[in-house]
């Protein structure tokens, strides 16, 4: 269960979280949708510890991972993964390296045998099998979210934290990627939060749907419910979807 | 309103740069990273640093020889050109010059390498996996730095020697005595902790500054280029003000740092 109460953030003069308030329950799937640069990123790095909300809690299964040292804390963030909106490779490994990073890093105990193994998992769940030995920049775009994804699911987190799986991804490519969600969401049973702008992604991969507004989130529903709700912000946000969705399908 | 906002927000800069140090110190004492990555990181600093800082060295003890010999050989000085070389090359010009090669050719990649991982998220997902970037990061690069830009400038000097000795008196036909003998009589153990001293405090300069401008850029690509060129600038400032600074303190604590080295050895 993840609990955030009252997140305020503020950048400068710019104030991008607003006392931000979002309940997910254990392995639900929920897709916070909003226009480009309300902070739905924003939201997501202090889900994941990367970033202290200026004030405000995030609670993961219990623990307030805004109130403790997370690099000291290891043992919470082994529950929680993120998919970067520009993959985040480390554009000097290999893709073999990239995936075991975490292994390697934490586990040093591990035996290569294993290490191996558990990285061919991976990669082989994400359809990437073979590409160890390749480097990040050799892979297309939706190839290096993939190995992206492999380097998070090879240690099995709880909570998968996506962040724009299907920007700047071809209508195809972005239909495999929320494939991959939901199959990674079905083998580790995670809970998983979606931040994105593409309607059709959210449709597809989400349990419950959340439109964030001025750093808050102003509506919250299944996605069905979503759909029926009468607020002129979210009809514009949809008819704006709806456009790029037929251009997509258009140019696909 | 502008210098105010300018001071403020310099001072806080100084002040993360400080903080910076202090948790890179802690971090190297009390959880020092992998000894594969300090190793690579003394490869990368030193072992391909080794060309370039051989080339500067070399080629400014061949100049010193020659303006040294050329200078006082008609006032009858012309012995002490060995001395002049060696004392240059090992208190002043074999650490700053060997400084300002490593600022070039490893401090600027290693702005630019964490400013890209910085604007591509890398970082981020580092600090995602719960691995501390300035553990996994700086802090090899740290102590290798430290470690290795002493011994590239002892390199250094022992090339600047070498090619003053090869222009006095191959060019010059000077005795080899002549420029060899004076040196065990005057170079003294404190020239040579001089030379030392300098060069574990510019490792430390320019692995913290070209670090925590990789570590602190914005702004995609520009921001890269920007930092980059900044943290030279920066590093080649610090290094000359502070290369002044200890050669004033030194030179005043002189008389006790012999006392310390005559109580030791």
């Amino acid at each position: 269960m993840i609990i955030v109460r009252n997140l305020w953030k503020r950048y400068g003069k710019l104030q991008v979280l607003k006392g931000l308030e979002l309940d997910v329950n254990d392995g639900e799937t929920v897709v916070i949708l909003g226009r480009s640069g309300v902070g739905k990123s924003v939201l997501l790095r202090q889900l994941i510890g990367i970033e202290k909300p200026d004030d405000g809690y995030v609670e993961v299964n219990g623990i307030r991972v805004t109130h403790i040292n997370l690099n000291a804390n290891v043992e919470v963030m082994r529950h929680m993964g993120m998919l970067f909106q520009s993959s985040a490779l480390f554009d000097s490994m290999p893709i073999g390296d990239n995936v075991s990073f975490y292994l390697k890093q934490h586990y040093p105990k591990l035996s290569p045998e294993e290490v191996k193994e558990r990285v061919s998992h991976a990669l082989d769940l994400v359809g990437l099998a073979g590409t160890e030995e390749k480097m990040p920049s050799d892979l297309s775009g939706g190839m290096r979210k993939r190995a992206a994804l492999a380097r998070v699911i090879v240690y099995r987190p709880s909570l998968i934290l996506y962040d724009e799986p299907t920007t700047g991804l071809d209508p195809i490519t972005a239909m495999q990627i929320n494939e991959l969600i939901n199959k990674t969401k079905k083998e580790l049973n995670a809970t998983s939060i979606v931040v994105t702008h593409d309607m059709r992604s959210a449709l597809e991969v989400g349990d419950r749907l959340a439109f964030h507004h001025e750093g808050k989130i102003l509506h919250i529903a299944p996605k069905d419910e979503f759909l029926k709700i009468d607020d002129p912000l979210l009809h514009a946000f949809f008819k704006n979807a709806s456009v790029s969705m037929s251009e997509g399908l258009t140019n696909g | 309103m502008a210098i105010a906002s300018w001071t403020l927000q310099t001072l806080g800069s100084l002040g993360d740069y400080c903080m910076m140090i202090f948790q890179v110190l802690w971090i190297s004492i009390r959880r020092p990273p992998q000894w594969r990555l300090i190793r690579d990181q003394m490869y990368e600093i030193g072992v391909l640093s080794l060309p370039v800082v051989a080339i500067t060295g070399f080629s400014t003890g061949m100049v010193l020889a020659a303006q040294s010999f050329f200078q006082l050989s008609d006032k009858g000085l012309a012995s002490a050109t060995g001395l002049m070389v060696t004392k240059a090359m090992m208190v002043e010009l074999g650490p700053v010059l060997t400084a300002f090669m490593v600022t070039g050719r490893v401090g600027a990649a290693m702005c630019a390498e964490l400013g890209t991982m910085r604007v591509t998220e890398q970082i981020d997902a580092m600090r995602s996996m719960a691995v501390d970037p300035l553990r996994y990061l700086v802090a090899p690069r740290f102590i290798a730095g430290t470690i290795v830009l002493p011994l590239l400038t002892v390199f250094s000097c022992i090339m600047g020697v070498a090619g003053g000795y090869l222009i006095a008196v191959d060019y010059y036909n000077m005795p080899s005595n002549s420029f060899l003998d004076p040196l065990p009589l005057h170079i003294t153990t404190f020239d040579f902790i001089s030379g030392i001293v300098k060069a574990f405090i510019f490792g430390i300069i320019i692995i913290t500054i070209s670090c925590y401008r990789g570590m602190t850029t914005r702004g995609g690509a520009a921001g890269v280029g920007r930092a980059t060129t900044n943290s030279v600038v920066i590093c080649y400032s610090v290094i000359l003000i502070s290369n002044f600074l200890i050669t004033i303190g030194l030179n005043n604590s002189h008389e006790f740092i012999v006392q310390l080295l005559d109580y030791w050895f």
